[in-house]
């Protein structure tokens, strides 16, 4: 054994040594509320899931606001300045995403882009109310994301760039009752997910007042890869629409199989359903008779958005999907907000925010309501032999 | 046998010293000496404290093999939010709720699955914790999968030690009384217990129940400090988070529990900065860690003066 | 009644791939008491190697399944050697949290690897054709599936009831001590049943790449928690029990689906194994061996 000597010198080291870990780790707080310092370069906080259930989600979002960034910094920035990402993993976590926040706050960011779901954002938002930071949400959807639902005023400083639930829910609802004339209906949707829960309770609500009838709501949760029994029970039921609230990692198997089983009737679903992944998996075959509400679509001709999918495959050798759009728009209104608050100011950019009309995103033109939601045109995508085509667009 | 004198003494001086660290960290606070950032890793810290230790008490003394802890702490924060936001009840009477609520939820799981031995025990318990989760998820009025956000923020630093210091008082004094020592002999061996005249099932469901109601505890915490309770936070993932922390501290020892409560938190946070690989490395250390040192942390002994006595002196 | 058994024929293809992610589990517990919560994750990193070799090398199903097979035999050995092995006289919770620790590691360093998203399982791999019996659509990837899982139980069976290898790991299952009395190499023999339980697992996971098309780095927990599910219901460490398990749990996931209610899937077969723990609490296959005092 070790002399007691030699043991408290060992002690000491460790102690020495723990202590530094601490402390290296330790940031040093700010200890007085100063805007951030204009010498350099903007920071930009990116609060998003890289690990735990929604990892995939998160990461796409980050590469496209990454490129956004890129690019921008490579057209010489903005107000003369470099964009600094700050990329943290907020682990599908909301609490986690409130310390992020708060770990951001402290590295004096301009504004926040993400978390992706409507939960993480939630935990994220005290922070950035309080500490008065813009937060671009990419892709949450529910309505008391950026409106609190007791009072009803809008959160100053938390925004989104994509559509809210109702208004997609709503969409193909219509577009069931009147463009495919359909009188009944059956609501297989993602019940772990907010979003497709959110949007299952809009579709139903605008389908019933048609006069439509919904013959049953069914439930699958995130990881799903079987879908069969389900199915056959709603073949059993004989609706003239099914409506597929979720993501293409589930949807797509789903719909593979609901043609295995020999079910023919229209499918509709939601932008989650935005993904190459979509034909790969569930063949084009498959897919027709299937339509999903969006703003965006990857097979778009659309200068911007060919360009812009272009440039994500050069930088990532993969296709985006929807998240990866919306993040990539969320950097670039956010660039637009710095330009026309002409100053890298949180509260500044939050009021030029307030302020956009027709920002060209490649998902669509945005004009930020009162509300903080984008008013952006909506369109049915309807697939034919594989290939999206743009059914209807719907002004709001 | 010797008469037990109180030792007045020493009592107080564990009081001031509780108080000191108090009014400390209450003082950094009020004076913003303690970042936004800090505030919300102690509170993090917290919560894991009391959830590690009120899982030991289940796991650690009494060797019963619960995975269903996060299932409780939902059932608390549920409770509690639904208390404060929905029937406009004061917090205290909220945190009270919680813990009878989820200590409730833990007698009636516990009753019937405590005959159940070993890892059929775990599988039980992680079931429960599973099917509390798809309840709520079904569940309407607190808005399914969503969730209820807009929780207002009520836990402060004060609750939070009253809440820590209360586990540790509760867990502390049951394990060192004559309770406490039934408790461990069911652990020790539960055949002999029961031969010495034990009523073991007694005791594991007592130690379950109490363990339970502060995971409750934790929860109705967790869930007026971080603005929004949903069911998927509380999955078996999480339970297996808490189990890490109280292996991780050592089976048997609440002071364990406390110190790998505040190292994991501690880790989680600095692993941050390396949002590519921080689970990665969380990964590593667990398991660098259960191979160099399987025990735990501390074994099954406890961290006091006299430990450190100990380590300095060298051989005592 | 058609729908019934067109339930059951969905059920049959599902509870298939659960059973063989459970045998795993229940050999490897069977050996050395230790829930392997990295098994389903072993499927997973199976299922990307079935992937690569289609995909990369250009193999045939059948081949990809056997490398895949190859490699996870492996890697469950070297699991076993690193993480596992140092533990084996120390409480088995102190594995248990090294074996979350390798399912993280093997979670996240795929993802490190090769991202988050989904890789689609290339369909010249299979090709998909439906048949049409009274009714019924079956696929040939239902039958697929159904055949080459029965196939691997039966091989699996053969080597622990005929083989030297199957009675040194009976043996060893049966009393450690004993067993190396008898001369048997215990190291041996446990790395013996990682190698295989590992690659029963990978072929499961090819099978859920050819099954659904696409695989992540995510897609073992949820398999690898019903498997163990499945395991703990037939009464874990029993090998019969477990086919039995994965069998009941697809069944009851699908009957519960197709004729219940759909949201409450997972919390009904969850319920249903603590029903059959409270009725019989060794599993529906356990033998009820008493304590030993």
């Amino acid at each position: 054994m070790f002399g007691t000597k030699k043991r408290r010198i060992a002690i000491l080291i460790m102690m020495v040594f723990m202590f530094g870990i601490i402390a290296g780790c330790g940031r040093e707080a700010p200890t007085n509320q100063q805007p951030a310092p204009t010498a350099g370069a903007i920071n930009v906080g990116l609060n998003v899931e890289l690990s735990g259930g929604v990892a995939s989600y998160g990461t796409n979002a980050r590469d496209g606001a990454m490129l956004a960034i890129e690019q921008v910094n490579a057209a010489g920035g903005v107000l003369g300045q470099q964009l600094n990402p700050i990329v943290r993993d907020c682990k599908s976590l909301p609490d986690e995403a409130m310390s992020v926040s708060a770990a951001l706050v402290d590295e004096n960011i301009v504004a926040q882009i993400g978390p992706l779901t409507s939960g993480n954002v939630a935990g994220s938002t005290p922070i950035m109310m309080e500490n008065k930071i813009p937060l671009i949400a990419p892709a949450a959807t529910a309505t008391n994301v950026t409106v609190d639902d007791k009072t009803g005023a809008t959160r100053d400083y938390i925004f989104r760039v994509c559509f809210i639930d109702p208004f997609q829910g709503t969409l193909m609802a219509q577009f069931a009752a009147d463009n495919l004339k359909v009188k009944t209906a059956v609501i297989y949707g993602d019940t772990s997910s907010d979003y497709a829960k959110g949007l299952a309770d809009y579709f139903k609500q605008t389908f019933t007042e048609k006069g439509g009838k919904i013959l049953g709501t069914e439930g699958f949760v995130k990881d799903d890869r079987d879908f069969r029994a389900t199915l056959t029970k709603i073949k059993g039921l004989g609706p003239e629409f099914i409506y597929v609230p979720g993501y293409y990692q589930e949807v797509a198997p789903l719909i593979a199989q609901a043609r295995e089983q020999g079910i023919t009737v229209p499918i509709g679903g939601p932008d989650g359903w935005d993904s190459p992944d979509m034909v790969t998996v569930a063949k084009a075959e498959a897919l027709n008779n299937t339509y999903f509400t969006n703003h965006y679509s990857s097979q778009d001709t659309d200068p911007k958005v060919v360009a812009f999918v272009e440039a994500f495959k050069t930088k990532y050798n993969k296709e985006p999907d929807g998240f990866a759009a919306l993040g990539y728009d969320s950097v670039q209104i956010m660039v637009q907000g710095l330009n026309d608050a002409q100053a890298a100011d949180p509260v500044k950019l939050a009021g030029a925010l307030a302020q956009i009309k027709n920002f060209e995103g490649i998902t669509g033109n945005m004009t930020i309501d009162t509300n903080h939601n984008p008013v952006k045109a909506g369109v049915i995508i309807e697939f034919k032999d594989g290939k999206q085509t743009m059914n209807s667009r719907i002004q709001p | 046998m010797q008469t037990k004198k109180i030792k007045w003494t020493r009592i107080l001086l564990e009081a001031a010293f509780l108080v000191v660290l108090f009014s400390l960290v209450q003082y950094s606070i009020s004076t913003h000496m303690l970042s936004q950032y800090y505030q919300i890793n102690l509170t993090s810290m917290c919560i894991n404290i009391i959830l590690a230790v009120s899982l030991s008490l289940i796991n650690g003394f009494t060797g019963q093999l619960s995975l269903g802890h996060a299932g409780f702490m939902a059932v608390g924060a549920y409770t509690a939010v639904i208390m404060t936001t929905k029937l406009d009840y004061p917090f205290l009477a909220a945190l009270v709720g919680a813990l009878f609520a989820a200590g409730l939820a833990g007698f009636v799981i516990g009753v019937p699955t405590l005959r159940l031995k070993g890892d059929y025990l775990a599988i039980a318990t992680l079931a429960l914790g599973e099917i509390i989760r798809v309840v709520l998820q079904n569940i309407d009025y607190v808005n399914g999968p969503a969730g209820i956000s807009g929780i207002p923020k009520l836990t402060t630093w004060a609750w939070l030690f009253g809440g820590v210091v209360l586990t540790l008082l509760v867990v502390v004094n049951l394990v060192n009384s004559s309770y406490g020592r039934a408790i461990i002999s069911v652990r020790e061996d539960e055949i002999a217990a029961e031969l010495m005249g034990i009523n073991t099932t007694k005791y594991k469901v007592l130690a379950f129940v109490i363990g339970a109601g502060f995971a409750g505890l934790a929860g109705a915490l967790y869930g007026h400090y971080f603005y929004i309770i949903k069911p998927e936070t509380f999955n078996f993932l999480k339970s297996f988070d808490i189990l890490v922390m109280v292996v991780l501290g050592g089976l048997g020892s609440t002071t364990g529990a406390v110190i790998a409560a505040i190292f994991i938190t501690i880790l989680t946070a600095a692993l941050q900065p390396f949002p590519e690989i921080r689970m990665i490395i969380y990964a590593l250390i667990l398991i660098v860690v259960m191979i160099y040192r399987p025990q735990g942390l501390m074994g099954n002994k406890e961290f006091s003066r006299q430990t450190l006595g100990r380590i300095w002196g060298g051989r005592q | 009644m058609q729908e019934l058994i067109q339930q059951l024929v969905n059920g049959l293809s599902l509870g298939a791939i659960y059973a063989l992610i459970a045998l795993g589990y229940t050999m490897v517990y069977g050996i050395i008491k230790l829930i392997n919560f990295a098994h389903g994750d072993v499927m997973m990193v199976g299922a990307f190697v079935g992937f690569f070799s289609i995909t990369l090398l250009g193999t045939n199903i059948a081949v990809a399944m056997l490398i895949a097979m190859a490699v996870c035999a492996l890697l469950g050995v070297i699991i076993e050697k690193v993480a596992y092995r140092p533990l084996r006289n120390s409480t088995r919770i102190a594995s248990l949290i090294t074996a979350i620790g390798v399912s993280l590691l093997l979670e996240y360093l795929t993802i490190f690897l090769l991202g988050p998203n989904q890789k689609i399982f290339p369909d010249t791999a299979f090709t998909v054709k439906a048949y049409d019996i009274a009714g019924l659509s079956i696929l040939n990837k239902d039958v697929f599936v159904f055949v080459s899982a029965v196939g691997l139980m039966l091989v699996l069976q053969y080597i622990i009831k005929y083989t030297k290898t199957g009675k040194a790991m009976r043996a060893v299952s049966l009393d450690n001590e004993a067993a190396i009395l008898m001369g048997i190499s215990v190291d041996k023999t446990i790395s013996t049943t990682f190698a295989i339980g590992s690659a029963l697992a990978a072929a499961a996971g090819v099978m859920v790449g050819v099954y659904y098309g696409a695989i992540n780095p995510l897609m073992g927990i949820i398999p690898g928690l019903k498997a163990f599910v499945a395991a703990v219901l037939g009464g874990i460490g029993i090998i019969p029990g477990a086919m039995v398990g994965g069998f009941v749990i697809g069944l009851l996931e699908t009957l519960v689906s197709g004729y219940g209610n759909s949201l409450y899937r997972d919390a009904v077969s969850f319920g249903v194994l603590i029903l059959i723990l409270l009725v019989k609490p060794t599993g529906l296959f356990g033998k009820d061996t008493g304590e030993k005092v």
